[in-house]
């Protein structure tokens, strides 16, 4: 596959990835260290910069994203334990921040959150008017403690509401006022294969600051000139030659423990040319077309755009809101049966836009390799298990295909 | 009660960025509404900014997105001349929540345009050569703007051709301007023929799919093109007859019908394989297509 790390298109504007740069591409900028204190400090420097400060925290047994005051509010000594339809949280022997593989929350929940209004009608003084949504500021997110799974797929987004004809204003608002303190994956879960994707699990382009938590601290890298401002005002320090092998350590280790290797070379064309494969029907006898998936992966961005009046008549408003490919009426056409009735069309769709069409689409695939859609999957399917068996029956017919072959 | 939001005037706050994602959402006053068969109507729109609606272009295929406020917004091609853009109409089959709403709207009444959107027929690629034209039911309303701009430019193309399919006579679209029509094509050395499924006992023409009038046209498949539009399941047998018969995939050009909720290529609804039928289409060069229409994707 596509290393995901070189995610800028030739010919793109210095802007798009906010001068996100890739990793020791400043040969002469000091690695730094903070200790647990300082570490403090830095958020507290994030919130004084005005920024809605989004890190991960414990609620409802699970590790989600929300808005953090400081340390207390990160989850301390907590790990997590990850396996197709399996999630559990579990008390480390240390008191790690950053301990546990990603939860169901990305940044895609507030970068382009589940709904959001679009468009008002309304009528001042008896007299209708078209207007837009816009509240005031957008908001600007400072994001604590992503994975390179998520900063990856952040990227990724951007170039699905950026990178087109048709630029998304309500994303680029809050996209380019967003700040990101990412995390090196330390502790990966046990669906997780960014490995394989080329997506993880070293932060290696999209933030301001990447740090590796260690024994005693952080060890923070410098992305962006703000993120050198904001490690100066918390105190971070010049980190030492042990702390920085310690971190290179600890994030080796972690991408040893992803034993998740999936083949996926040419992966997109293999699932192009089994459109047909009798490997989705079977899949779909699983499949609950819940949509789990489709909602926590970090990168699905279909939606709906919804027209809805008030009780009084007196006002609509045009908003979108998430959707998923699973559903019938995401097909639905006017007088006629959706086109994708069947769920093993649903599912078929869902995988192969993923790791084909998507690169078609956007020059990258749309697979980050997070492994939420298998942790979250209620019927834990296991996306790496189909791939394997499409790869393995290549070929295979299913009688509709052999009869739609027939007729052409 | 929402439909009773249209029936107000409706007003683009002045001076403001788009009012949506993707092309602005602009105010158009129905201006006429003509029933062309017993659940379609063609609804002839203005634009309601004198400005816009001069600067309005459209090209034959492409569609605009129609709001009734409060209920929503639907997908429709663009059903009239080109070379008059200032006049739009849209022809509607009331059969969803959108163009149910959209009938209980008359005359006066001010509904919500964003466009136009979408590829175009391939008007000047295929000129110098035939024009067949291929229309089932409903999809005589995208390809109608093509008619007109072929009769526009008549000495532009060889011959042309346009075959017309219906479920019955009664089902045939622009009915009431149909014997003028026909006979302003017949003037112009445009060679039409109709059939319909279920005749009457005074039907004169011919019955049976569109694709029994392919044998009757004299098709000569190395400089033709042809512009099918219909049901997606007419368009693949009357695409596949015309290979048999001799035509490049590559030009035969479909009218590709998906749920377009955005129009922009970022609300996913549409997609044919890595295909954004929104703004990669509707329109296609059927050897475009073929595989993912057949994969079912």
């Amino acid at each position: 596959m596509v290393p995901l790390a070189s995610c800028r298109k030739a010919g793109e504007p210095a802007t798009f990835l906010r001068e996100h740069r890739e990793r020791k591409s400043e040969g002469t900028e000091p690695v730094r260290f903070m200790d647990r204190p300082a570490f403090g400090r830095l958020l507290a420097e994030l919130a004084r910069r005005g920024y809605a400060v989004i890190g991960p925290t414990l609620r409802g047994g699970a590790i989600v994203l929300d808005h953090v005051e400081g340390l207390e509010d990160l989850p301390r000594g907590l790990g997590s334990r990850h396996g197709p339809g399996v999630y559990s949280l579990l008390r480390r022997d240390d008191d790690r921040l950053f301990g546990q593989a990603p939860g169901p929350d990305s940044a895609k929940r507030f970068l382009f959150p589940p709904r959001e209004r679009l468009a008002t009608v309304s009528r001042p003084g008896g007299r209708l008017t078209v207007d837009r949504a816009a509240d005031g500021e957008p908001p600007r997110y400072a994001f604590v403690g992503l994975r390179a799974c998520d900063l990856q797929a952040v990227l990724i987004q951007d170039r699905v509401f950026l990178g087109g004809p048709y630029r998304d204003e309500p994303y680029e608002a809050r996209r380019d006022g967003a700040f990101f303190l990412a995390a090196n994956c330390t502790d990966p879960g046990q669906t997780c294969f960014c490995t394989s994707t080329g997506t993880g699990p070293w932060c290696r382009a999209g933030f301001d600051v990447a740090v590796t938590e260690i024994d005693g601290g952080m060890v923070a890298e410098v992305g962006t000139a703000e993120g050198r401002e904001v490690l100066d005002a918390a105190g971070a320090r010049e980190a030492s030659p042990d702390e920085i092998a310690a971190s290179d350590r600890a994030v080796r280790q972690a991408a040893d423990r992803i034993d998740r290797r999936p083949d996926l070379r040419g992966i997109g064309e293999v699932l192009y040319r089994n459109a047909g494969n009798p490997v989705w029907d079977e899949i779909a006898e699983r499949c609950l077309a819940c949509g789990n998936c489709t909602a926590v992966c970090p990168t699905c961005f279909c939606h709906d755009v919804v027209d809805t009046a008030s009780i009084t008549g007196q006002e609509a408003e045009r908003s979108r809101e998430w959707a998923s490919c699973f559903s019938e009426e995401f097909t639905h056409v006017a007088g006629g049966s959706p086109i994708r009735a069947s769920g093993a069309s649903r599912y078929r769709q869902w995988l192969t836009h993923k790791f084909a069409s998507w690169r078609d689409q956007f020059g990258v695939p749309g697979c980050v390799g997070c492994g939420r859609c298998v942790t979250w999957c209620p019927a834990g399917i296991d996306i790496l298990e189909v791939l394997a068996a499409i790869r393995a029956r290549d070929g295979e017919r299913d009688h509709d295909e052999r009869h739609r072959t027939a007729v052409r | 009660m929402s439909a009773a939001i249209a029936m107000e005037r409706l007003e683009p706050a002045p001076e403001r960025p788009p009012a949506d994602v993707g092309l602005p959402l602009r105010v158009a006053t129905i201006r006429r509404v003509v029933p062309e068969t017993p659940d379609t109507s063609t609804y002839w729109l203005t634009l309601a900014d004198p400005a816009e609606r001069a600067r309005f272009r459209f090209e034959p295929g492409q569609f605009d997105m129609l709001t009734v406020p409060g209920v929503g917004e639907s997908a429709i091609s663009i059903s009239s001349d080109p070379a008059h853009p200032e006049r739009l109409a849209h022809t509607v089959r009331a059969v969803g929540r959108v163009t149910r709403a959209l009938g209980a709207l008359g005359s006066g009444d001010r509904i919500g345009l964003r466009g136009p959107f979408g590829r175009p027929w391939p008007m000047a690629e295929a000129e110098g050569g035939d024009l067949l034209i291929v229309a089932g039911g409903l999809g005589l309303a995208p390809v109608r703007p093509a008619i007109f701009r072929a009769m526009r430019a008549r000495d532009r193309y060889r011959r042309v051709v346009v075959l017309i399919g219906a479920r019955g006579p009664e089902h045939l679209l622009f009915g009431g301007e149909f014997d003028g029509w026909g006979q302003w094509m017949r003037d112009r050395e445009l060679e039409v023929a109709l059939s319909v499924d279920v005749p009457t006992d005074d039907w004169p023409y011919g019955v049976g799919v569109v694709t029994t009038l392919f044998d009757g046209a004299r098709i000569e498949p190395q400089r033709t093109t042809a512009l099918v539009c219909g049901p997606e399941i007419m368009m693949c047998f009357a695409a596949h007859d015309l290979v048999v018969r001799g035509m490049s995939p590559d030009r035969i050009h479909v009218c590709i019908e998906r749920n377009m909720q955005c129009g922009v290529r970022l609300c996913g609804h549409c997609q044919l394989g890595p295909l954004f039928v929104c703004s990669d289409g509707p329109v296609f060069p059927f050897g475009e297509v073929v595989d993912h229409l057949e994969a079912g994707r």
